[in-house]
């Protein structure tokens, strides 16, 4: 089977959207497929638009950079509308359901799964974990790799300062793949 | 590792004994990396007040042989452009590195390749080069690193790394290995300090009637040394090619996918990536030129590195040329659109 993945995660900044594709990224790179990274950078670290692609492949990955993704995680309304339709035919679009209340202007033979990240999140320890729950709602949704396996790229991923929220950013990741398993 | 970490890792691998700098985007993940990992060696991190501080510390620590380098982004590198003729005057070996956003001015932090000029013509006044290399991957980031330190050493000369925004932010796995000196020569020019040893002068300044032309001449033929030992380029695909591709950098990369894809689509279309950009791989684009018939370059800027690739080619084929300024990114599509139209119109002629 080859594996040619181009997501695009994009929320605004302060959700965890560049930590989330970091944490995909080292997930990856982890179990011996390529890689690329590639985030928003600059002046978006609060309240700004954030964004991050990463393409996993199973084959070395020439461009880094996406343009027609085949995978979204959108985390607010306002990357919906950037995003969306640039989205492949057959790709998948996952959005924060807690904070997007409609969709629209999604590409024909587009898979659309809303999650409501929040509460999702709530259920697992804090509100600060929905970028977890979408992580895994999308490792769910494309089974390439598991919520186990990017929790256990946790403790290389997230400052030592924060290693006590491993067990909670843990859970979120495994209902966040729940969710879209129970509701798919 | 994001390509500026990588980096910075490698120019501790590299054995870099100071690092001089003033923080700027998108290239602070290299000062933030070695402000804590340098200490920890026991070497010398200094943020200075300002580029032009930086690039003089740089002078400074040379002389006495040390390996020492600064990083900076586009605007930064401009303010540094006096310091890196003085050390190409006193023939000083230092690495320094430009990870390049859009301009002219302060310009925006996005990825951009318009300081090509800049750093293959010398930059600043007088009659120099710099080797520049453009690495195309966090892995090349760290290559480039290793290799800079060596070819400073070997010619007395400043090393530029021109990489861009996208290189530094990026990531991707990458292997880190110290590499294999090149046998170096020893630094007898340096002043050391040793009392009754023999007295080195570094300078820039030849006052005396002819002798700043000798130091000219000397310098020019190991300028031709260089281009006679130094070139670096990958090619990529250039089997039955009718549409060659040059780009150097992140557009490589780029340029990379879009060759694969015009493969796929039947397109015979190559890619041949300078790795120096100088020397410049005159000779490895003029023997294509030879064989293929259409050359397009292709840059985040409005037409630099085309230059050379013009007179690399010398009139033999078509160059045609493809740009995005200001911090716009070409896509793979972009690109293959090119690609596709050239093909197209070649096979109405």
């Amino acid at each position: 089977m080859m594996l040619y993945e181009e997501l695009v995660i994009a929320g605004f900044g302060g959700q965890g959207i560049v930590l989330a594709g970091k944490l995909l990224a080292q997930t990856a790179m982890r179990a011996g497929l390529e890689v690329t990274y590639m985030p928003s950078y600059g002046a978006e670290v609060r309240g700004g638009t954030a964004n991050c692609m990463v393409i996993v492949s199973d084959k070395p990955i020439a461009c880094p950079v996406v343009c027609t993704p085949n995978a979204l995680v959108i985390c607010n309304k306002a990357s919906l509308s950037k995003f969306a339709p640039r989205l492949k035919p057959g790709g998948v679009l996952i959005f924060n359901r807690s904070l997007i209340q409609s969709v629209s202007s999604v590409p024909d033979g587009v898979e659309v799964l809303g999650v409501p990240a929040e509460e999702i999140a709530i259920e697992s320890g804090s509100p600060k974990c929905a970028n977890m729950v979408m992580l895994g709602a999308y490792l769910g949704k494309r089974a390439h790799l598991s919520p186990e396996q990017a929790a256990a790229s946790l403790p290389e991923i997230l400052a030592e300062r924060h290693h006590k929220t491993i067990p909670m950013n843990a859970a979120a990741l495994r209902r966040g793949a729940d969710f879209v398993l129970c509701h798919a | 590792m994001c390509g500026n970490e990588a980096l910075a890792e490698a120019a501790i691998l590299a054995g870099c004994d100071a690092y001089f700098g003033y923080p700027i985007t998108p290239q602070n993940e290299i000062s933030a990396y070695l402000a804590h990992r340098m200490p920890a060696e026991g070497r010398v991190f200094i943020q200075s007040e300002s580029e032009l501080a930086a690039i003089n510390m740089v002078f400074g620590a040379a002389a006495t042989g040390k390996r020492a380098m600064t990083s900076s982004s586009s605007p930064g590198i401009s303010l540094m452009q006096e310091g890196m003729s003085y050390l190409a005057g006193a023939e000083l070996p230092a690495v320094v590195v430009n990870v390049m956003r859009g301009g002219p001015g302060l310009g925006n932090i996005s990825p951009a390749q318009g300081d090509y000029f800049q750093a293959t013509r010398g930059g600043g006044h007088g009659d120099y080069k710099t080797i520049v290399l453009g690495p195309a991957s966090v892995q090349e980031m760290a290559d480039c690193m290793l290799l800079a330190f060596d070819l400073a050493d070997q010619y007395r000369i400043t090393v530029e790394i021109l990489a861009d925004g996208l290189l530094g932010q990026m990531m991707e796995p990458l292997t880190l290995a110290p590499r294999p000196h090149r046998p170096l020569p020893a630094k007898d020019w340096a002043l050391t300090g040793h009392a009754g040893g023999k007295q080195n002068i570094i300078r820039s300044l030849w006052l005396g009637e002819g002798a700043l032309e000798e130091h000219n001449k000397k310098l020019q033929a190991k300028y031709r040394r260089i281009e006679e030992n130094e070139v670096r380029c990958e090619e990529y695909r250039l089997d039955g090619a009718e549409v060659v591709v040059v780009a150097y950098g992140i557009v490589a990369r780029i340029a990379r996918a879009a060759v694969d894809q015009g493969r796929q689509e039947g397109i015979p279309v190559g890619l041949i990536r300078p790795i120096t950009l100088w020397p410049f791989p005159s000779r490895q684009i003029g023997r294509a030129a030879d064989t293929f018939p259409v050359v397009l370059t292709a840059e985040m800027s409005s037409g630099q590195m085309l230059e050379d690739v013009k007179l690399a080619v010398a009139g033999k084929a078509p160059v045609l040329f493809y740009g995005r300024m200001g911090g716009g990114i070409p896509s793979a599509d972009e690109l293959l659109g090119q690609i596709r139209e050239l093909t197209l119109s070649k096979k109405q002629v």
